[in-house]
């Protein structure tokens, strides 16, 4: 009788623990690492090397937050995951935060409970179709098979596109970035659609780069941002502005190799930390900016080392440069 | 062995007594026992809906009305729901359905005669022919069904080639790497009266069959029937399909721009992953057979060559019949794994429940719990039709006992 009593109160103790939700920054700082959803290996946003090491764009935002809260950007465990599983592995607190190729939607924004904290890249859905089938334009794509990755908005997008235009096609759905690739190199479909930028990474990633043309029809708006449950706004904001720190540091020329050279300029010490009491109010400590530009670097170093004009993957910075400079990049000031 | 009324026992005792009774005593436990589960179980859904509604994750079965917005290989699911991108996610949820169905069932069929047929080759007298079927079975039972379903796959996408230079067979049946192209039938009026004709053909023939066993019985004079049987089910629909007018054609595949257009298209996700699951599921049908098959007594089979029966005749009269007492329940077990294991084909993006619904419309709309457990009551619910069915034929084919 008397196990049975404990035997209940435990069960109810077990089922409120389930209830109650901890705070993800206390969380972090007492496991002493960021929990990090990535995608499965997309070169230049997130991908690992041989010896395990992630590195990507995408990839430092996850250490800018590492950096921020733990004073150490290596302190990430990175979780690759599917694009099918991402949001599941988030809701249920696998992940602290996730930081995969993600596009931001009203659907997925205000319907699964979650929160996107950011733009880390602008992107559009695009078209990769061989050289040698001679097509120069998406809008002669009538009667093509289409490799397409499950549980993407890329599938939305391309159904909608295809009505518009009155073409017909047949696309091929594939669980893993992997297997749609296979699906297209093998010829199971003559084209392959994602974001334009995941298209750019495939084709740096092929045996001749040379043999793949990415089509100029972009068809969607695809703004791909770091995403964090609902529920836990401090922890909301950490993710927003360790993002936003990094756009401001460009926007402001601190690098990682000036990042103790702010003096005399306002604007770089409220940002660094060195006058304000911003940290407090996002439950920092006042480094918080200076770890993030001194270990990851700002917007612009982190762009140009992954996916930059000078990388494999080769992409301009378009869309995706300071607002000063023709773009729409634009962070909100830090004051 | 009936239990006595609890109430009759306990009737009149002092608590102290009760205390001590042990019958009272155990019914006490049991019924703590079902509350404590029952309790249990409620806490829980109730702390996961709770939980889903704290972090503000839409609830409810709304979302199939929505439109699904996205598109499906088109297969044989497609083709009888007419699925659009406008179609809601509840038609997904159909089409992925007939989609689970239709692997399960060829897969079914197709594991049953390759089991069999292997089952029987593996008890061979011929040296070869048995060490063939048991290496068969020994290599494919122990690959796990996933590895070979990606095998599969990426062979059949790989090895066959392009459509622009598909294998042709006069121009009516194409193989390419996209898949089987046959022709695809396309009914017109007065079918239906040569699909009755062939039905009441098949129903003469039964008769026809009765009344010459009849005869073999009281006779002894056995007559051929094949010729009469071919004659009243081909025969009969084929008069009545000139007569109208051959009201049927075919629209067969031709080559359009990147592939072939019409034709009734059999995707390679659909082939790879039947063959695969029947190669699989085969070498446990065919150690069920052969299971079934030695258990049949020596004697049996020593008999029926004594009477002068042939080895076909004695396999088909004397002791198949009697294997497939043996062999029938774990050939139920294993069309249930079938079925259930057709819910890999989300692996290589066959569009069946768990694919499409279970997988695009749950990305989509991100409602984990009412998604997964509407395809979880379907797989229960088709396991269980199964397992009615053939339990039905076990017991029709069961030695009756006294």
């Amino acid at each position: 009788m008397k196990q049975l009593v404990k035997l209940s109160v435990a069960t109810i103790l077990v089922a409120g623990a389930l209830a109650v939700q901890a705070s993800t920054l206390s969380d972090v700082q007492s496991k002493g690492y960021v929990t990090c959803g990535v995608s499965k290996g997309l070169a230049g946003f997130s991908a690992a090397d041989s010896s395990g090491t992630w590195t990507g764009v995408d990839v430092d935002v996850c250490r800018a937050v590492a950096a921020a809260t733990l004073g150490d950007a290596t302190k990430v465990k990175f979780v690759p995951l599917t694009a099918k599983e991402r949001f599941t592995a988030l809701q249920s607190g696998e992940i602290d935060m996730l930081s995969r190729n993600t596009t931001w939607t009203i659907t997925r924004d205000a319907s699964l409970g979650l929160n996107f904290a950011g733009v880390n890249y602008y992107d559009g859905q695009g078209f990769m179709v061989k050289s040698s089938l001679g097509v120069s334009s998406a809008l002669d794509l009538g009667g093509a098979a289409v490799c397409i990755q499950a549980g993407t908005t890329t599938e939305l997008n391309l159904a909608d596109w295809g009505k518009q235009n009155g073409i017909d096609y047949q696309s091929v759905v594939s669980d893993t970035n992997s297997q749609t690739l296979t699906n297209y190199d093998s010829g199971r479909c003559d084209v392959l659609t994602t974001d334009a930028s995941g298209l750019y990474s495939m084709r740096a990633a092929s045996n001749d780069p040379s043999e793949h043309v990415v089509l100029p029809e972009i068809i969607s708006k695809e703004p791909l941002g770091p995403v964090v449950r609902q529920g836990d706004d401090q922890w909301f904001n950490i993710v927003r502005w360790s993002l936003n720190a990094m756009i401001t540091a460009e926007e402001l020329g601190v690098t990682s190799a000036t990042v103790d050279d702010v003096t005399n300029n306002p604007e770089r010490e409220r940002l660094m930390g060195r006058s304000g009491n911003t940290h407090e109010y996002v439950g920092l400590t006042p480094d918080w900016t200076y770890n993030i530009i001194s270990q990851v670097g700002n917007y612009s170093e982190s762009f140009e080392r992954n996916i930059g004009i000078n990388t494999p993957i080769g992409i301009a910075r378009g869309v995706n440069a300071l607002w000063t400079q023709g773009g729409i990049l634009y962070s909100p000031p830090f004051r | 062995m009936k239990q006595k009324n609890i109430l009759s026992q306990v009737k009149g005792l002092t608590f102290r007594e009760l205390l001590y009774n042990n019958e009272a005593r155990a019914f006490f436990f049991q019924v703590a026992t079902f509350l404590l589960i029952a309790g249990l179980f409620y806490t829980i859904v109730g702390n996961l809906f709770d939980n889903i509604e704290a972090r503000g994750i839409h609830t409810g079965f709304s979302f199939l009305k929505n439109r699904a917005g996205f598109d499906i290989l088109p297969f044989l699911g497609n083709y009888l729901q007419d699925y659009t991108p406008e179609s809601s996610n509840l038609t997904v949820f159909y089409v992925g359905l007939i989609n689970t169905l239709i692997v399960a069932f060829i897969g079914i069929i197709v594991a049953t005669f390759l089991g069999l047929f292997i089952g029987i080759a593996r008890l061979s007298n011929n040296y070869l022919v048995a060490k063939l079927a048991g290496g068969y079975i020994e290599l494919f039972r122990n690959i796990p069904v996933l590895l070979q379903i990606f095998f599969w796959y990426n062979i059949f996408i790989n090895i066959f080639p392009h459509p622009k230079k598909s294998f042709s067979f006069f121009d009516i049946v194409f193989l390419n790497q996209r898949g089987l192209y046959l022709p695809k039938p396309i009914l017109e009026d007065g079918i239906l009266f040569v699909l009755i004709a062939f039905i009441v053909g098949i129903i003469l023939t039964v008769f026809m069959k009765r009344y010459f066993n009849k005869k073999h019985d009281e006779t002894g004079v056995y007559t051929r029937t094949l010729g009469y049987s071919t004659l009243l089910i081909l025969g009969l629909p084929a008069v009545f399909f000139l007569l109208l007018g051959s009201p049927l054609h075919f629209d067969l595949a031709v080559l359009g721009k990147f592939n072939l257009k019409g034709g009734m298209q059999v995707v390679p996700e659909f082939i790879a992953l039947t063959f695969a699951l029947s190669v699989y599921t085969a070498t446990y049908i065919a150690e069920a057979i052969r299971s079934g098959i030695e258990a049949v007594d020596k004697g049996q089979k020593e008999a029926a060559a004594a009477i002068g029966l042939t080895q076909t005749q004695s396999l088909k009269l004397i002791v198949l019949p009697q294997a497939l007492r043996v062999a029938i329940p774990p050939t139920i077990n294993q069309y249930l794994n079938l079925t259930k294991n057709s819910s890999l084909a989300t692996a290589i993006g066959y569009p069946e429940l768990m694919g499409a619904f279970g997988g695009t419309v749950l990305n989509q709309v991100g409602q984990a719990v009412e998604i997964l457990g509407m395809a979880m009551l379907v797989y229960l619910f088709i396991s269980l039709c199964i397992s009615l069915l053939l339990n039905f034929v076990n017991n029709r084919m069961a030695i009756p006992e006294r």
